[in-house]
């Protein structure tokens, strides 16, 4: 028996000290508390837009840090599988939603640092995401093959969608984005196509399907949440959809991307979703191919082609749109690439530490945390001159997620 | 039996002996060291298609219910070359026969957990 929800809160901030090891931060301590106040069961006052989590993938735990002071401030545990977890943020920037692999979906309240509600929502699962008005989370699912709608605020389940492309036959559903008007896009892996989900009725979704091409393997939306792209293992190419004028349905771009070429072996696959717009281009990892892509995100032309040092799994853009950050599979992924998007050059190429798994730009993008799976580290770094500025210990960290994300489309 | 045969049978024996040395000197168990970067690279870097816990994703499940129909070899020489058609690579650049070996028959056991901090470091 659960109990109520006001009771929870009360509770949350004494147990919050409890139940998280606090992880020692090198910032000074926090301002003193109002006179006659209690010190020990009241959270400082403080704001939210510079907080985040970074993932410790092997041990099922959350590190709350703050970006401001790069500091870490607590470890939630508790958590379960969090290979290939990913984070989507409340709109007032009090909670993150963290999908683990284990079908787990945790509400984390960061002011409390403490876990708010928990469910197992699926088997196998990769990720989420969060609707335009703030009120619905969406799980995608290997396992069963889907999505499923949850309640923002409580997590209890309100629809179920399973990607059933074709009698008895359910798909693995990748690359989920949310889009304006209450609507989520999203791949079918093992049905080639692209769908889109009105949750506008969250009771009675429906479901709009068009063809994406072989193994779509993820999905991006663009920042405007206008354009879908899903990239494309089984076939050369990316599949586009437009999501306003969904009626002229899916085509393929860069289709002759590659080709006669063999491809190379895929160690990791790529991941689309860095926010890779810049200077009117999409930047986008080439799959099979030592290589970053650059789209003209009008005519959809391939612009440049940047010879990288390995299979390239995030290109990630800084805020501004003038670099992008490309890490790697292994063997590789113990490396960093820095592009230039104006003179189109590697302007930088180095080494954070073994594994690099991830990178998050402060939310204007004077600084990148990049996590170091085997050197349990997290390197935040100057942008500018790419020296580092600070250095977290973090059990196995892997993806870094700051809550500005909870203001954007398609995170 | 006469000693001709006698002679003959120990050689056979000898031989017999000797290859099955030779096939063990051929394939070893990995050392402790390389089983630890064997189980490393299963968990977070086969982990990252196929689930930390090996319970699948992208890839299969690599749980013992769902290997032990399958004959060692063909799993071996997936491991090695890959699978045509899904994402699934050779590993052959980083791994010998005698490891991939080993790993389907740690796969097949259940597979051996991480240590708390894996690799060692002063940070954890």
């Amino acid at each position: 028996m659960r109990p109520t929800r006001r009771h929870l809160l009360s509770l949350g901030a004494s147990l919050a000290l409890a139940a998280c090891a606090h992880v020692p931060s090198p910032s000074p301590s926090p301002s003193s508390p109002p006179a006659g106040g209690p010190a020990q069961d009241t959270p400082p006052l403080r704001g939210t837009g510079d907080l985040g989590l970074v993932i410790e993938r092997a041990s099922g735990s959350v590190q709350l840090v703050e970006h401001s002071g790069r500091s870490a401030l607590a470890r939630i545990t508790g958590l379960g599988d969090l290979s290939h977890a990913h984070v989507v943020f409340s709109r007032d920037g009090r909670y993150a939603y963290v999908f683990g692999r284990d079908g787990g979906l945790t509400k984390v309240d960061l002011l409390e640092a403490r876990i708010d509600a928990r469910v197992i929502q699926a088997g196998n699962s990769i990720g989420g995401s969060i609707s335009q008005d703030g009120r619905l989370v969406v799980a995608q699912n290997y396992s069963p093959g889907g999505i499923r709608v949850f309640d923002a605020r409580t997590l209890a389940p309100i629809a179920d969608i399973p990607a059933e492309y074709a009698p008895g036959k359910v798909s693995r559903v990748v690359g989920l984005a949310d889009l304006p008007d209450q609507r989520f896009a999203y791949a079918l892996f093992d049905g080639n196509e692209i769908w889109v989900t009105d949750l506008s009725d969250p009771v009675h979704p429906s479901t709009t399907r068009y063809p994406a091409g072989r193994q779509p393997y993820d999905g991006l939306a663009t920042p405007d949440g206008r354009y879908f792209l899903a990239g494309l293992f089984g076939e050369d190419g990316v599949s586009l959809l437009d999501l306003w004028h969904p009626e002229r349905g899916s085509r393929k771009i860069l289709t002759d991307y590659g080709q006669g070429s063999e491809k190379l072996p895929v160690y990791k696959m790529p991941h689309l979703r860095g926010w890779a717009q810049a200077g009117g281009e999409i930047w986008l990892p080439g799959v099979g191919r030592h290589e970053l892509l650059a789209v003209d995100a009008r005519s959809w032309q391939q612009t440049a082609r940047i010879p990288l040092l390995g299979q390239p799994v995030f290109a990630m853009a800084r805020p501004d749109g003038r670099q992008i950050w490309v890490n790697f599979a292994f063997p590789d992924n113990d490396w960093v690439q820095v592009i230039d998007t104006d003179t189109r050059q590697v302007i930088h190429s180095f080494s954070p530490g073994k594994a690099v798994l991830h990178m998050e730009f402060t939310p204007r993008g004077d600084e990148v945390w990049i996590s170091a799976r085997d050197s349990h580290e997290v390197l935040v770094m100057s942008t500018r001159d790419f020296s580092p500025r600070a250095r977290l210990p973090a059990q196995s960290p892997s993806g870094i997620f700051f809550g500005h994300r909870g203001q954007r489309i398609g995170m | 039996m006469d000693r001709p045969v006698l002679l003959h049978v120990a050689i056979l024996l000898a031989l017999t002996a000797l290859g099955v040395g030779t096939a063990r000197a051929a394939s070893p168990t990995p050392s402790p060291a390389r089983q630890a970067q064997l189980i490393h690279l299963v968990r977070q870097d086969c982990g990252a298609c196929h689930g930390m816990q090996l319970s699948g994703g992208l890839g299969p499940s690599l749980s013992p219910a769902q290997l032990a129909d399958r004959p060692d070899s063909s799993l071996v020489a997936t491991v090695l070359q890959g699978r045509p058609g899904t994402p699934m690579p050779g590993w052959q650049a980083f791994l010998s026969a005698s490891e991939a070996g080993w790993i389907i028959t740690q796969l097949k056991q259940g597979f051996p957990p991480l240590p708390p901090c894996d690799p060692p470091a002063a940070t954890c």
